[in-house]
């Protein structure tokens, strides 16, 4: 009986704890998955240096099919995690009914907007980076052509695309911008195999500086474009050191910096509309002693300027997802 | 469309179709002896990731093929197992194989480098390089041949030559030699090989091994000559279309060059939406051409393209008595 006693007395001081102990903060990984050396590896590394400085514990988990979505996310709600990130566009209709049944929970949403009292979501200038590297790309490029290959084709791939072609056409207006999308499935961020194929057939019309914007089929594109003499940019993360001396730059997006600001705010994340464009460093290119070789001062000084006329407004880079049309290339 | 941008594509074509070759050939082994195997994804990747990481450690792309074939073969044999040992449902034993290789290929590769389930990027000997055909500079400026030689023979991995070597050994095992022809048989009616004193089992085991080294090879190809490394789930499904060009090939190997080079023709084109267009005059959607393969292998299934008749012991497993 004494022990009974002791054992229920032992529970209850548990529970009281637990209680007082603030909730974990949660991040779900797309299916790309944590370590695509790009954009989930990105929110993963945010998250890590969050736990570094405030030496907290966070969940996380890592998507694996599609159908777990709206499973993943209502469990980790239940486990009383709060607040729950999560990245990639394609949670927002899940997020949508499940911030309805959880209103005392705080979501976060890379990439998407839900309009949710309790939800913050964070969206890219994507097209204002992929602006400043389609510069670049067209400043380094010899043969007037340059291409473009894109993971899924899906409306934020192609605001990528976009924003690059109208970067190429501003330094070059004669310039070919070769686009291409890997397929039109999620299999299509990660398969190198066919981001090589891609990266070779568009050398052989002419690329001389391809721009991935594709996950992890990405990997395969910068390694062929390494094997076959060409330049590439990467993407979300800085990918520089991948191939040293062979790529160009990578376009930054800070999704780090948006995980780890949003752990930070912990349950009083500021729900609403956050947008990350070149003005609050959300977005922009990545220089390291990489690439220094392959950016001159010329170059550098050129998309600088044109980075300060975006802050400033001068140049206004067309989002493609705001009328799914592009002015500079035809998906 | 000019010469060279056909030279391209039909290069790409041979790169692509690769793959699927030598797992096609290696589902006609295991078929033609009675063996369903859904699970030739599962092998090549698991071949892959083995290749990969070997590649890496040893610095060696031999070596790394060797451990590609040898991981191949586990799981081979551990078909062979459920399916003929045990006399499994061949088709859930498949599934379950292509599951495992999904996860363990992840779980080892992290284990080993801790890159996210990626193996190291290789270079120098660790990877099978291009190779330069002879006479590819003297034929340079033959117009026609020239071109033709150097962008599609010639230019390709050891690996490609392997795998067009392997069409007619196929043939000539299956169609000329003794083992061949009992292969074939056991496929067929195996109580009949049994009469005659064969072991069915020992034949079917034998396919299945086969099964594997080509599957090995092709997930060798995929992750230390296309690729230089392994990545999560990168056949992306190969094993399944190549299944469909078995079908198309009627479970014969001079068909199932043809049919893999036309799948793999249609992913080169699929990567030129371009030349499509100024071919066909009007936009054709990409997702059209990556379904292709699926549409004409359901129009044979269908019957409108001759008749394809597996097997007659296909997916049954053999019991001696009752």
């Amino acid at each position: 009986m004494t022990l009974m006693k002791s054992l229920l007395g032992a529970a209850a001081t548990l529970a009281l704890t637990a209680g007082l102990v603030a909730a974990e903060p949660a991040i779900i990984f797309d299916l790309g998955g944590k370590f695509d050396k790009s954009f989930n590896e990105a929110a993963f590394n945010g998250a890590e240096k969050w736990a570094k400085e405030t030496g907290g514990t966070y969940k996380e988990l890592e998507m694996q099919s599609e159908a777990q979505r709206e499973q993943a996310l209502r469990s980790l709600a239940e486990a009383g995690a709060n607040p729950i990130i999560m990245t990639g566009f394609a949670f927002g209709d899940v997020l949508n009914t499940v911030s309805q049944e959880f209103p005392d929970t705080k979501f976060g949403i890379i990439d998407m907007v839900v309009d949710q009292p309790n939800v913050k979501s964070v969206v890219f200038n994507e097209h204002e980076g992929s602006y400043l590297v389609g510069m670049m790309a067209a400043l380094a490029s010899k043969t007037n052509t340059v291409g473009f290959i894109g993971g899924m084709d899906i409306p934020l791939i192609r605001k990528f695309g976009c924003g690059y072609a109208q970067g190429v056409k501003a330094v070059n207006p004669d310039a070919t911008v070769v686009l291409n999308m890997t397929g039109t499935t999620p299999a299509a961020w990660n398969d190198p195999v066919k981001g090589a194929e891609l990266a070779k057939a568009q050398k052989s019309q002419g690329a001389d500086v391809i721009y991935a914007a594709a996950g992890g089929t990405g990997v395969g594109v910068l390694q062929t474009a390494a094997d076959e003499g060409v330049l590439s940019i990467g993407v979300d993360s800085n990918q520089n050191y991948l191939h040293p001396g062979k790529v160009l730059t990578s376009m930054m997006k800070r999704v780090d910096n948006a995980v780890y600001e949003a752990f930070k705010e912990a349950e009083n994340l500021t729900p609403g509309i956050n947008v990350m464009g070149l003005a609050n460093d959300g977005v922009g290119y990545a220089m390291d002693e990489h690439n220094a070789a392959l950016v001159t001062p010329d170059m550098q000084a050129k998309v600088d300027e044109a980075a300060a006329k975006i802050k400033s407004g001068e140049i206004v880079v067309h989002d493609y997802m705001s009328d799914n049309t592009c002015p500079a290339a035809t998906f | 469309m000019d010469y060279d941008t056909l030279m391209q594509i039909l290069g790409s074509t041979i790169r692509l179709g690769t793959p699927l070759l030598l797992a096609c050939l290696a589902g006609l082994f295991s078929e033609r002896s009675g063996i369903f195997d859904i699970g030739l994804e599962g092998k090549m990747l698991a071949a892959a990731m083995a290749a990969g990481a070997v590649a890496a450690l040893s610095g060696s792309a031999w070596v790394g093929l060797a451990a590609g074939i040898g991981a191949s073969l586990i799981f081979a044999a551990l078909h062979g197992v459920a399916s003929i040992t045990f006399r499994g449902n061949q088709l859930i034993s498949g599934v379950a194989l292509n599951f495992l290789a999904s996860g363990i290929t992840v779980l080892i590769a992290q284990a080993l480098f801790g890159q996210g389930g990626r193996t190291p990027p290789l270079v120098g000997s660790a990877r099978f390089h291009p190779i330069e055909l002879p006479f590819v500079e003297a034929l340079k400026d033959v117009p026609l041949i020239g071109p033709l030689y150097s962008e599609v023979i010639s230019g390709h991995s050891i690996l490609v030559y392997a795998a067009m070597a392997c069409v007619p050994l196929s043939w000539w095992v299956l169609y000329r030699t003794r083992f061949g022809l009992r292969l074939r048989a056991v496929g067929e009616n195996p109580a009949a090989v049994d009469t005659a004193g064969v072991s069915v089992v020992s034949l079917r085991f034998a396919a299945v091994a086969i099964t594997g080294v080509l599957c090995g090879l092709a997930g060798a190809y995929m992750a230390t000559a296309l690729q230089a490394g392994f990545g999560r789930e990168m056949t992306a499904g190969r094993g399944y279309i190549a299944l469909a060009a078995l079908i198309f090939a009627k479970w014969r190997p001079w068909q199932a060059l043809g049919a893999t080079m036309l799948f793999g023709f249609f992913q080169a084109l699929a990567l030129r939406p371009d030349v499509v267009e100024g071919v066909v005059g009007m936009k054709v959607p990409v997702s059209m051409l990556d379904a292709l393969p699926y549409i004409l292998t359901v129009l044979v299934l269908a019957g409108f393209v001759g008749k394809a008749i597996p097997p007659r012991a296909g997916g049954e497993p053999y019991v001696k008595e009752r």
